[in-house]
């Protein structure tokens, strides 16, 4: 049986944002079940008594004085954005979805 | 002096004033203008903003500034860091024609070190790849044999070194696209220890494991760029807050006597080429004249590594790649006032990514879903500690680990593309590396008698002892250098109107 069907995979570029085509689904639903089939040999060896590591380093809350420092103008800001409006980011509407 | 020296004779005859850092550029320029049709390591050229860049260094030298080691000497950067002003790409569509407007902090550094940033270099999309395939504006040649690949996702950097376009470039490491692009091309890399330089300005894929480093065509210049851009930065929060070690005084001591050198078992045997192994166990040998104790170890859990490197990596991607959202920056798609945001933001992501991307962020996304954690993300996180403990083991009783770099030579452009899993094979040696957030280093021991293309050999240092790599990658540059009588890049072929 396949680690993962293309109703799965569907659901997954859903969540993912991603359209996808029907032959894109076709195509990497295979794909996936390979490398699905490659890599979950990790449970081989991750025993109940392995601890995570989520990152090489021991990870601590990093913070600063509350001083304020030069940054980005509004302008420089909005320099890459695909449009805006009165010194705002404007987008496609978020309402009037369902 | 020419384009084929060192970036330290470089930095010699500009201090010597022999000859000018806005010459030095435009011979670059020259060397890029008659190659790079073929090569096509850089995605643009900054001619502009690096000539003006060379010019105040030449200023400032004219004046009797004092300068730092490396001013006027040329660099090219991968195009996953952002440089002001200057179009970012990351090899993908999705950024086409974004310019940032802030400097990653190694480019702050690099231009307040006179170094002189000549272009954006050629990558894997997003840095996801072996072979530069993957960049949505085409692969890079390698400068050896143009039908070849030049390793990814860093391709476009070790080839303008091999192909003496630039003497310096910035690579970016997340599983080795640092250290394999160096070893197929006969070029130096260095993946420093993780939080030894800051990520800050570096687009990010995988976070837990993306590290920036030198690339040179020589132990030595990798070791001056190091120094450069290496150090604490408060803007990255993962940043280490200590002393860069010194490592260009390591690449310059040649002295490895009573070293103990680690050969890592599971790093070898099936899959790794025949003239790969051969190559490797020669300069094995020149460690032992060296001086240097050779000691055997195992480390199981090596074994694993792959298959957890494709679910934190993805994982981690899956998250980091949601800010294309086409909403401040980047590619828009199908916005004609009728459609809602999040239409736009599925079809601008369609069209976007390509299938290397998309293959990541969906497999990461499965890995990270609610009843596949576990057995997925989880399990990979535990294999993670077990290869760090393997390490810690190992460094036990050895100064430094050795492997080769990767288990073949540079294979044929478009012979792997449409395998992901044989394509990721070639990370097999790189990636325990990054997910300890230890150091690596990548250099030349020779060609591969099969294909006479360059082999790499690759050292491995504990976390902030970067300059064990320099150490002892210096040291056995130079014996190899005395039993070829030249660099290895001058075996390479001679490019159509090179210099």
């Amino acid at each position: 049986m396949a680690a993962i069907s293309r109703d799965e995979v569907a659901n997954l570029a859903r969540l993912a944002r991603i359209t996808m085509s029907d032959a894109e689904l076709d195509h990497l639903a295979g794909e996936m079940d390979v490398i699905l089939g490659a890599v979950a040999r990790v449970q081989e060896v991750a025993g109940a008594d392995v601890p995570a590591t989520s990152h090489p380093l021991a990870v601590n809350n990093v913070s600063r004085e509350d001083v304020v420092t030069p940054s980005l103008t509004p302008a420089e800001t909005l320099s890459g954005a695909p449009a805006s409006e009165d010194q705002r980011f404007k987008v496609p509407q978020i309402l009037g979805e369902e | 002096m020419s384009i084929r020296d060192n970036a330290s004779v470089m930095a010699a005859a500009l201090a010597n004033k022999e000859i000018s850092a806005v010459e030095l550029a435009n011979q670059h320029y020259e060397q890029i203008a008659s190659v790079d049709k073929n090569v096509h390591a850089f995605l643009y050229l900054d001619k502009e903003g690096a000539l003006a860049q060379a010019k105040e260094v030449d200023k400032k030298r004219a004046a009797g500034e004092k300068l730092s080691p490396l001013a006027g000497v040329p660099l090219a950067l991968k195009d996953v860091m952002t440089q002001k002003g200057v179009p970012t790409t990351c090899g993908s569509k999705m950024l086409e024609g974004w310019r940032p407007p802030y400097d990653s902090t190694v480019v702050t550094k690099l231009k307040s070190a006179g170094i002189v940033i000549l272009g954006k270099t050629n990558m894997d999309e997003f840095a996801m790849g072996s072979s530069t395939e993957n960049s949505a504006f085409g692969p890079t040649h390698n400068p050896w044999d143009l039908t070849r690949i030049p390793g990814g996702s860093g391709g476009g950097s070790s080839a303008s070194l091999a192909a003496y376009e630039a003497p310096l470039a910035i690579g970016t490491d997340t599983g080795g696209s640092i250290r394999q692009p160096a070893a197929v091309t006969g070029t130096v890399g260095v993946k420093p220890t993780y939080g030894g330089v800051s990520r800050y300005g570096l687009v990010a894929f995988s976070s837990s494991l993306d590290q920036a480093g030198p690339c040179a065509r020589t132990v030595l210049d990798a070791a001056l760029l190091h120094q450069v851009i290496a150090g604490f930065d408060p803007k990255d929060s993962t940043s280490i807050n200590q002393a860069v070690p010194d490592v260009v005084a390591a690449a310059k001591k040649l002295d490895i006597k009573g070293m103990k050198i680690g050969v890592v078992k599971q790093l070898a045997g099936d899959g790794y080429q025949k003239g790969v192994e051969s190559k490797f166990n020669e300069a094995v040998a020149e460690l032992v004249k060296l001086g240097a104790e050779i000691i055997e170890v195992s480390c199981p859990n090596f074994e694993y590594a792959l298959a957890a490197y494709y679910l934190i990596a993805p994982s981690e991607c899956s998250s980091n790649l949601a800010r294309f959202d086409s909403m401040r920056f980047g590619l828009r798609i199908g916005d004609d006032g009728v459609k809602g945001a999040e239409e736009v933001m599925n079809l601008t992501r369609q069209a976007g990514f390509g299938r290397e991307v998309k293959r990541r962020i969906i497999l990461g996304t499965y890995a990270l879903s609610s009843g596949y954690y576990d057995a997925y993300y989880g399990s990979a996180q535990k294999v993670r500690t077990l290869i760090k403990r393997d390490f810690d083991a190992a460094f036990e009783k050895c100064d430094v680990l050795i492997s080769p770099t990767a288990p073949t030579t540079a294979f044929k452009i478009g012979e792997k593309s449409n395998d992901p899993l044989a394509m990721y094979l070639n990370d097999i040696a790189t990636i325990p590396v990054n997910m300890a957030g230890i150091g690596g280093m990548s250099l030349p021991c020779g060609l591969a008698e099969e294909d006479n293309l360059p082999v790499g050999f690759q050292i491995m240092s504990p976390a902030m002892k970067d300059d064990r790599m320099y150490l002892v990658g210096g040291a056995l540059e130079a014996a190899l250098l005395s039993k070829w009588g030249k660099p290895i890049l001058d075996f390479a072929p001679k490019l159509a109107g090179s210099k």
